[in-house]
């Protein structure tokens, strides 16, 4: 066991992680925090590389536009559910976030005139609803790949410590009179199979999404929640999990991500027929109305008998109007993923897609500092979280496209800044004498287990049934027969075996890990789903077809019950299952807005 | 546990392998080498399914899942934009997650094998993983990033469309190292930096908004330079982003020379 101890931790290195990394170390004011990035995988493997079609910022570079709409559109995109304050600080500081960025040398697509040249994205409008307005910054249709890059290249300047391929299993918190205080990081280093103990003042965690609990996903293999799930096995809450968006345009069968930014610069859905459905359910803004409409449109049209293929099972995104010039200049890397992928030319061909798992608007609650919450409002010293990991809230119920690579930077940056700054005015807090022991104990086990189950196994039948039951449509009996495959899932987990009992790049035994943490997610998901007995945002039952202000106007909060808490639990209502799951709710937070009905 | 000896196919029960309709079999012969208890680096060949549209990368995937969980490889996003699992497939550095079955099938779909082996010219350290380590330091060496002096624009920096298109292709890549580890000059002496690392360098010094150009190219005249390079477009070949590495690597000669860019 190896020991370490810097001013500041990061946990993660795609955009909130660095963005937070560069805060710590130069912008925090603070006297030079020793900061160290931890990350499971090279900082430029991050996900964050595969963000597409932009990130918004009310420049106003190309026509008349300001803070404030943008602020209204993400709280009406989040169907309200948005917390407001925060909503109004992103997307006021969306244009320093931007600016700085290009100052640090992201080559943005430029205007005639040489500036930030910016396009339409879906549910961004001009004054409160009334046509689509372009707002998205982008880099052709490789935006996240830029941010990434420059945010390395940031760090490579400024010297930044790294650890990659550290795998990050567990949190150290110690009791202090005052309640749990964070106090350091347990690490597993993958080409070791060492265990790396890092004592910190402050830590930011900044680990990204666990799309993969579905089958079909726009996400990497990689993004399996375990910065959630490190939290919510301490019993800490997760906020508004029910909440998980599904991108309309995955290709196919694949979930290969094609980005909205096709349809911003005028590509248009089709059903079998080759109309152009999206006229119906959105009129005014048609296929640039916020993701869940346009997905739950899709999903209607292949339900209804509309659907495209031999199976029927999909619809068109047409780019074939658009010409070749501006796929290959504007577009050019999901023209490749389709013709790659699926054989498809998209400047001949209509592109045959579905919705696709693709983002989690819920995750570790914080505050607009990314301070971790340990409840309804109070905060865990020394823990930050921003990023898809975090739900501060700014998306709601359904976050709108370009935000969140505005989320991971301007959250990024404060949760950084917070961080050193609260490191320069504390002393280090003594770790527990045991803090490795769950890590080494969890590790161990799986090395030695020798139970019949496989990983893959239990992953699959995971992912399948999540993409059955609670996808973009659920019911109560869909979302119940989730949850009893969970369960027996997780009963089956604790057999779990792996074949590498070695130490050197053990990722066998890392992918059990992982798996554990999704399996857990997924539970949270489902219960919360099952809670929330009526339609929002990424959220729609079909037997609760309609938006409930009176009892569902507030935020979802999910503990897990740590073993000696168990007995007090009265699961939901719900007979026949047990949970170790308990639900609290919190309110949101209004300032200009008062909730309206949602139409495009 | 009994170090895996050299195989031929048959041992190795691939019958768990789920094999979907219209799946035809495959034989992967992979490079292994596990520190642990092998020697040497070792091949050993697997029968498995396989479907004309799956990529390489499904393939290995499934050998871990269901053959063999010690077969270790780097993957992430699955669609060639992380850059995590280049290796050599039939002889050749591609991205794993980009290389479709029905691309290497022999005409009329006849049984083909496919054969995987790391990168060249960095340490194997287990399987398909190599130390990235002495790429990323040859990336780092060439500084990659922004170089700008005086006071900062309130506003962003103008920069006319031209201009951002005159380096536009070397902002693609997403350091694979497929280019690098594709030179003959890079296997002969790691030393020199790589077509890589001069890509990066490539990125900055024709960005009109840099002004480390300088730095850059004094670094890059240096004996692991850019006058390694032979020319022999094996990088332009390997890169999976298209890039045109060898006419980035000519052009920052070109500067050098004239001592312009
Ligand atoms: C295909 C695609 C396209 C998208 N396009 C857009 C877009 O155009 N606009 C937009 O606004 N948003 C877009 N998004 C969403 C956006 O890209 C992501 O939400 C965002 O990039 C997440 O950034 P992050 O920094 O939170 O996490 P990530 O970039 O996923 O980084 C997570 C980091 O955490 C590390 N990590 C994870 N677990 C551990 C652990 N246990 N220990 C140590 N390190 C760990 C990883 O190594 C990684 O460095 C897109 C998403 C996808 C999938
Ligand atoms: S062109 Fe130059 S850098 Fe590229 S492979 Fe040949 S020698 Fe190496
Ligand atoms: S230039 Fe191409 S091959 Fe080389 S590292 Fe970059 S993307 Fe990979
Ligand atoms: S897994 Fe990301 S490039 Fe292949």
């Amino acid at each position: 066991m190896q020991f370490h101890k810097y001013d500041v931790l990061i946990v993660g290195a795609g955009g909130a992680g660095m963005r937070a990394a560069i805060a710590s170390a130069t912008e925090s004011g603070a006297t030079s925090p020793r900061t160290a990035v931890l990350t499971k995988l090279y900082p430029t493997r991050s996900h964050t590389g595969a963000a597409q079609g932009g990130m918004c910022a009310a420049l106003a570079n190309v026509e008349e536009d300001n803070w404030e709409w943008h602020t209204f559109d993400t709280v009406k995109g989040g169907d309200y559910l948005t917390d407001q304050d925060a909503a109004e600080i992103m997307a006021k500081e969306a244009i320093d976030a931007v600016l700085d960025l290009e100052k640090m040398g992201l080559p943005f697509n430029r205007t005639e005139e040489g500036r930030i040249d910016q396009r339409r994205f879906g549910g961004h409008t001009r004054d409160h609803g009334k046509a689509a307005v372009r707002r998205s910054c982008y880099a052709a249709d490789r935006t996240g790949h830029m941010i990434l890059q420059t945010l390395y290249q940031t760090c490579v300047k400024h010297g930044i410590e790294f650890f990659n391929e550290f795998y990050v299993l567990d949190v150290v918190l110690t009791d202090t009179e005052n309640g749990p205080v964070a106090s350091g990081a347990i690490a597993y280093e993958l080409a070791t199979g060492e265990i790396h103990v890092f004592q910190a003042k402050s830590i930011v965690f900044a680990t990204g999404g666990f799309g993969k609990v579905f089958k079909t996903t726009s996400n990497a293999h990689t993004l399996t929640g375990d910065g959630m799930g490190i939290y919510f096995r301490k019993g800490l809450p997760l906020e508004d999990m029910e909440f998980y968006q599904f991108h309309p345009t995955g290709l196919a069968g694949l979930g290969i991500l094609l980005t909205e930014g096709a349809r911003g610069e005028g590509a248009i859905l089709r059903n079998e027929s080759g109309e152009r459905f999206m006229e119906r359910y959105a009129p005014t803004i048609k296929d640039l109305a916020p993701r869940d409409i346009v997905a739950r449109s899709m999903v209607l049209e292949v339900l209804e008998g509309r659907g495209a293929g031999p199976e029927k099972d999909y619809v068109f995104l047409d780019c074939t109007h658009l010409g070749e010039e501006v796929l290959e200049t504007k577009l050019p890397d999901i023209t490749e993923f389709a013709r790659t992928y699926l054989g498809i030319d998209p400047v001949y061909e209509p592109v045959p897609v579905y919705p696709t798992a693709h983002y989690a608007m819920g995750g570790i609650p914080t505050n607009v500092d990314g301070e971790a919450l340990r409840d309804n409002d109070t905060v865990l010293p020394g823990l930050y979280a921003a990023g898809e990991v975090a739900c501060v809230s700014v998306h709601g119920s359904n976050r709108l496209g370009t935000n969140s690579l505005l989320d991971i930077n301007v959250f990024g940056r404060r949760a950084g800044m917070a961080a050193a700054r609260y490191a320069a005015r504390s002393e280090h807090v003594e770790l527990p004498d045991d803090a490795a022991e769950t890590v080494e104990g969890m590790v161990q086990h799986l090395r030695t287990a020798t139970g019949g189950e496989r990983v893959a196994d239990i992953r699959t039948e995971l992912q399948q049934t999540m993409d059955s039951n609670a996808a973009v449509y659920r019911t109560e009996d869909t979302l119940k027969q989730a949850l009893s495959d969970v369960h027996a899932l997780k009963e089956r987990y604790g057999r779990v075996a792996v074949q590498d009992k070695g130490k050197r790049f053990n990722t066998d035994l890392l992918e059990a890990v992982e798996l554990g943490f999704l399996l857990d997610l997924a539970e949270a998901l489902v219960t919360t789903a099952l809670a929330r007995k009526e339609s929002r945002g990424g959220h729609a039952r079909e037997d609760y077809p309609d938006r409930d202000d009176v009892n569902f106007m507030r935020h979802s909060m999910c503990y897990k019950l740590l073993p000696e808490q168990k007995e007090e639990n009265a699961p939901l209502g719900l007979t026949g299952f047990t949970s170790d799951i308990r639900l609290d709710y919190k309110p949101v937070v209004f300032t200009r807005y008062e909730p309206m009905e949602r139409k495009y | 546990m009994a170090s895996p000896t050299p195989t031929d196919t048959a041992a190795h029960d691939t019958s768990q392998i789920p094999a979907p309709e219209g799946s035809i079999t495959v034989t992967v012969r992979i490079l292994r080498f596990n520190p642990e208890f092998d020697d040497e680096p070792h091949w050993e060949s697997y029968d498995v399914p396989a479907l004309p549209t799956d990529r390489v990368l499904n393939l290995l995937i499934n050998i871990k899942s269901y053959v063999d969980g010690t077969l270790s490889f780097r993957r992430s996003c699955a669609h060639g934009i992380c850059g995590s699992d280049a290796m050599q497939i039939n002889g050749v550095n591609r991205l794993a997650c980009k290389v479709l079955i029905k691309d290497l099938l022999a005409k009329g779909n006849k049984r083909t094998t496919i054969s995987v082996a790391p990168i060249k010219g960095l340490p194997q350290m287990k399987d398909l993983y190599v130390d990235m380590e002495p790429f990323f330091e040859a990336f780092k060496a060439v500084k990659p990033y922004l170089i700008a002096y005086g006071n900062e624009p309130t506003h962003e920096r103008i920069q006319s469309q031209a201009d951002r298109e005159r380096f536009d292709d070397t902002t693609k890549c997403i350091l694979c190292a497929c280019c690098t580890t594709s030179c003959p000059v890079f296997w002969s002496d790691g030393s020199y930096f790589g077509p890589a690392a001069i890509v990066n360098a490539h990125r900055f010094i024709f960005d009109s908004r840099d002004e480390g150009s300088e730095e850059r190219l004094d670094i890059l005249n240096d004996t692991e330079g850019v006058w390694r390079c032979r020319t022999t477009f094996n990088c332009t070949d390997a890169c999976p982003r298209g890039i045109q590495v060898t006419k980035a690597i000519q052009e920052v000669k070109q500067a050098l020379l004239f001592k312009r860019v």
